[in-house]
This record gives structure tokens, sequence and C-alpha cells, in this order.
């Protein structure tokens, strides 16, 4: 088997590990959606009366930052799987056997990836039971589950940067999770931006999470269909910035976290 | 006899911690080592650099002719390893655990597979195979650690102080099992902190201090060093301190330790059940009051004592490489 054929299967091996935690903690699953799901009632229903966005339905506007404020928030269980491992000294039983280097990385992020698709899908039914809709094709549709999931694996390898520099799985629960909040509000997921002060409205222009939310309400068809778009170039060509910034999130911290692993795990 | 595992130097500082010291240190093909030491004596440091997880500052080491830092994926095929903390995952079964371990061994679906139900039969764990490992006792955590690490039948066998934080019970469980691999022939490093595990389970003892080698031999040899049994004798009044020393000199093979504070009085002897009852009849009849009488073996304090002048707790000091890891050198 080549080198690269058997990093691969060792990396389903450690990825089929993580998921067997998914299988025999279903709460873990359940309470990374519940929060999400609080979030689309809350906003659906208290903010969002008093929310006016125009051309569509509060809800319809919503959802597209939901999902990629779930996702966001999602990433930080990276941060703490790894440091858990560490911590156990599960890390070392794995690099004192003959597997691949990457695999530990791989197996994670690929397992948090796929736990990702569980939490989106129970999101999407609880979005189309408050009412959002997918109005563009299937192939829209699908284009924009891809770029939400790509947008996922990309932050899933900053939080394994996080989780692999504070080490202990208390420090990598808020380390992983914090700097998300301002990330996420400062951006068009939950007000439309034309309306903040400007530097705040620069600001959420150009966050990567405006991107993935405006791509996402593009692909399924949750604008107005009179709306002038914003003149910036990141809100003239959003999936251009959502697919840019995933891809230079990946080149900086995919060899960033496979060097503090190393770093990490040598100590 | 060929040396299976060789390290000639080894040097790894944490800062301003010397946690290996010049590490010289030399195993034979098929021997067990007991490498005993306190808490930051530098035992689990070396496991590390043998084992490939850590590079060492300077010195060199080798395994089966393998080098521990150039060569350390080979040798990662032949070398199982046994930690102080159970590294097995809470949340697979015990079948699952070592399933796995044997697919990154790359033994391939089927062979992993009857592996790990011969090794499960093997440490006892066959009716807590399929369920996950949170449901297992320390103990059983531990065997299935130690069964973890003989997925690969491996060569060379390094066990990082297999029996720390286990009743007794499921230390002696421990100790047969271990005993076991041992007349299978592997070449095992083994580390401890109880003078009794090394002499139970290792060929040759290597005592080991501030990360240097500071005693070798049997473990008799160590125990000739330190003076053999001790007779251990309480009386009831400071008064009688004196008499009670008398005789102890007289039956003892040494100079007896007299601690005022709490009337104890300690002193190696040779022969020990004679000697017990020899010196009970003496004190007896210069009308010594004796609260408690016993015979004990040395300790690793008291080889400690004899070896470097100081208790082995008093050392016990390890700042845990300044709270990184696990805390354990």
């Amino acid at each position: 088997m080549s080198a690269l054929a058997q990093a691969a299967a060792d990396g389903m091996v450690v990825t089929k590990r993580n998921l067997i935690k998914i299988k025999r903690l279903p709460d873990l699953l359940i309470f990374s959606s519940i929060q999400p799901i609080m979030f689309v009632l809350l906003f659906a229903y208290v903010f969002g009366s008093a929310i006016n966005v125009p051309g569509v339905d509060y809800k319809e506007f919503l959802m597209a930052g939901i999902f990629t404020q779930t996702v966001a928030f999602g990433s930080a269980l990276t941060a703490v799987g790894l440091a858990e491992d560490l911590q156990k000294g599960i890390i070392d039983r794995f690099r004192s056997l003959p597997m691949a280097r990457s695999a530990v990385l791989v197996g994670r992020t690929t397992s948090d990836l796929l736990n990702n698709v569980l939490v989106v899908v129970i999101m999407s039914v609880c979005g189309l039971l408050v009412g959002w809709r997918i109005r563009e094709g299937v192939l829209s549709a699908v284009a924009a589950y891809a770029l939400l999931l790509l947008f996922a694996f990309a932050m899933s390898w900053v939080s394994a940067t996080i989780g692999l520099t504070v080490r202990s799985v208390e420090v990598a629960q808020s380390a992983g999770f914090i700097w998300l909040f301002p990330v996420t509000f400062l951006s068009n997921a939950f007000v439309p931006s034309e309306r903040l002060p400007t530097v705040l409205r620069v600001i959420a222009e150009w966050n990567p999470i405006s991107a993935v939310v405006a791509s996402l309400r593009d692909l399924f068809g949750n604008v107005g269909p009179n709306v002038p778009v914003g003149g910036s170039f990141p809100q003239q060509y959003p999936i251009v910035m959502a697919v840019g910034w995933s891809l230079l999130l990946l080149a900086i911290f995919v060899p960033l976290s496979v060097r503090r692993y190393r770093a990490a795990a040598t100590r | 006899m060929a040396s299976t595992i060789v390290a000639e130097g080894l040097s790894k500082r944490y800062g301003e911690i010397r946690a290996l010291d010049g590490l010289d240190l030399e195993v034979a093909e098929g021997t067990v080592l007991g490498l005993l030491g306190p808490n930051g004596a530098g035992k689990t440091t070396a496991v590390r650099v043998f084992t490939t997880l850590l590079r060492p500052d300077s010195g060199r080491a080798t395994v089966a002719g393998l080098d521990v830092v150039r060569e350390a994926a080979a040798l990662r095929r032949i070398i199982g390893l046994s930690g102080q903390y159970a590294a097995v995952d809470e949340n697979l079964t015990g079948f699952e655990n070592l399933d796995m371990v044997g697919r990154l061994y790359h033994l391939g679906r089927r062979t992993s597979r009857s592996r790990a139900r011969d090794l499960l039969d093997q440490f006892a764990l066959a009716e807590a195979a399929d369920r996950p490992v949170k449901t297992y006792s320390g103990g059983m955590r531990r065997r299935l650690d130690l069964a973890a690490s003989l997925v690969a039948e491996p060569q060379v066998l390094f066990l990082d102080e297999p029996t720390t934080g286990l009743d007794p019970r499921g230390r002696l469980g421990m100790w047969e099992v271990i005993a076991g691999l041992v007349r299978g022939g592997t070449t095992l490093l083994l580390t401890t902190q109880y003078l009794e595990e090394a002499d139970r389970l290792a060929d040759s003892i290597a005592v080991i201090d501030h990360g240097k080698v500071i005693a070798r031999g049997t473990a008799d040899e160590l125990k000739t060093q330190v003076g053999g049994d001790r007779l251990e004798l309480a009386v009831g009044h400071v008064d009688e301190l004196a008499k009670a020393a008398d005789t102890l000199r007289a039956v003892g093979s040494g100079e007896p330790a007299v601690d005022e504070g709490a009337r104890r009085l300690t002193v190696p002897i040779s022969d020990g059940a004679g000697v017990l009852v020899g010196a009970l009849r003496r004190l007896d009849a210069e009308g010594v009051e004796v609260l408690d009488v016993g015979i004990r073996r040395p300790t690793l304090d008291d080889v400690f004592l004899a070896l470097t002048g100081r208790a082995a707790e008093e050392i016990d000091d390890e700042p845990a490489a300044a709270g990184r890891g696990r805390g354990t050198r």
C-alpha cells in the first residue's frame, strides 16, 4: 500500500474511533443541537418580531445565519477532543504506534465534519418547521450545503490549532468557544450589516462568516427579489469570498496545527 | 548476550530541571530490567525516549539496534508501550480498543480482530469485551492497556509503573500477568517505585535518581547493600531506648537507628525469625517494655537512604516539568 493510501486508512481508523463516541454518547449530539434550535426559536419569535429585513420574512433571513453560526460554534469540539486525547495519554499511545503522523488530526477533523453533517440536518428540519424554505433548485441547495461544510472543515482546523496549544480540556472548552461570539455576531448573520456603524459595517462585510451567510442566502434563495446588494466586493461576490476564506484558513491552519501536534506531543 | 536496549549519556532538560542527566543503561536480550526510583527521578522521561515519544537533548539510545531518533518509524513496529495512565479510550469497548490498535499496527482486519479476541481471553476480559471501557475497574483498564501494548507481539516491551494506583488485589493480578509475559522471552523494561515489585518481576534493577543511574544489581545485591531485612521495635519509655539499643546491637548485623520522638529503633538483621525470638527474650530479661515489634523487608526508602543518605520522599519534589503534560517524568 502506498504511503498516502496507508495514511488515509489510518485516518479512517481514527475517524471511526471518534464516531463511536458520538454513537455511545448521543447526549453530546442532542446538546450540540439544542443550542442552535434555541437560537432559531429565540431569534425567529423574540428578536424577529422587532427586526425588519426588507423583502424577505425574517425567519428565512435567519436560517443562513444560524447554519453558519452552528458550524462555527461546533468547531470548538475539535479543540476539546484533541485536548482530551492529549490529556488522557491517548495521543501518546497513537504516537508509539507505526501509524501515519497525520491520522490523529485527519481523523478528528473528519469525524467533526460528519458530526456537523448530522447537526446541519437537524437544523434544516428545525428551519423548515419554523417556515424557512429552499427556493432555488436542488443543485443550488447542494452547493450551499457543500460550501457550509467546507467552511466547517476549515474552522475545525483553526480549532485543532487552539486545542493543541492550550492542551487542557477545561481551557479548550472556553478558549475554543469564546472568540466565536464576536466573530459570529459582528456579521450579517442576524441583522443586515448595512445599518451598522461604519467601522463595524466594514468588519462585518469582510468577516468570513458574512461571506458564508450571504452565499447561503443566495444559494437557498432567501433574499428579497428586488433588494439591492451592497456595493463592496465581499457583498458582490460572497461565494468567491466564502470559498477563498475557507481555503485560506485551511492553508494557514493545516500546517500550523500539524506543527503544534508535533510540538505538543514531543514534550 | 546482546543488549537489546542501550542508552548512552541520555540528557533531557525542562528549563532548569534535568529530567535525564547522562543516563546510561543496558538491558540484555530476553531479560527484564526494573528501573526503580521515586517520583520525578526520570523514569517516565527515559521510557518516553526509548519509545520515540521524546527526543533527547543529547546522548543516544538504541532499541533492538534501531536508533530511537533516526529510526523511530521502524522502531515503532517492534515495540509495545503501556503507560502510567491507562491510555485506552473510555467510549470504546475493550474489543474496539484492541482492534483499533491492531489496525494501526497494520495487521489487517482479520488478524486485528482475532488478536483482539485472543488477548481479551488471555487477560480475563472476555466477558467485558463488548462493554464500553468506562464501565471497567481500574485493574481491568490496566490489563486492557497492557493487552494493547501486546497486540503486535512486540520484541521489546516498556511498562511505565504498571501497578501504580491499583489496589493490592489488582497489583497481584498484574504481577501474575507480567510474570507470564516474561516467561515468553520478551525483553522488558519496567519502571516502578516499589522495590518489592522490581524484586518480584525483574532480573536486574537499576536505581535512578535525578536522571542518573546510581546503582545496578539484582534485587538481592541491592538488599545486601542496604543490609537485608530490618527489625523494628517500639518501646514504652524513652529511658529504655539505650538498653534496647544495646540489645539490638548484639543481635543485629549493624548499628541500630534510634528515633527518640517515636521511641522506635531499627536495626539491619541477617536471619529473620531467629533474631526476632532472641531479641524478644533478651528484652524481656532486661525488663524493657516492648509495644510493637516486627521484621520488614527493605523498601525503596531504605535503598535510597543507603545510596544517597536521604529518604526517597524528601526528593519527591518533582515540579512536574513546570506543570506540562501529565506531570510525570
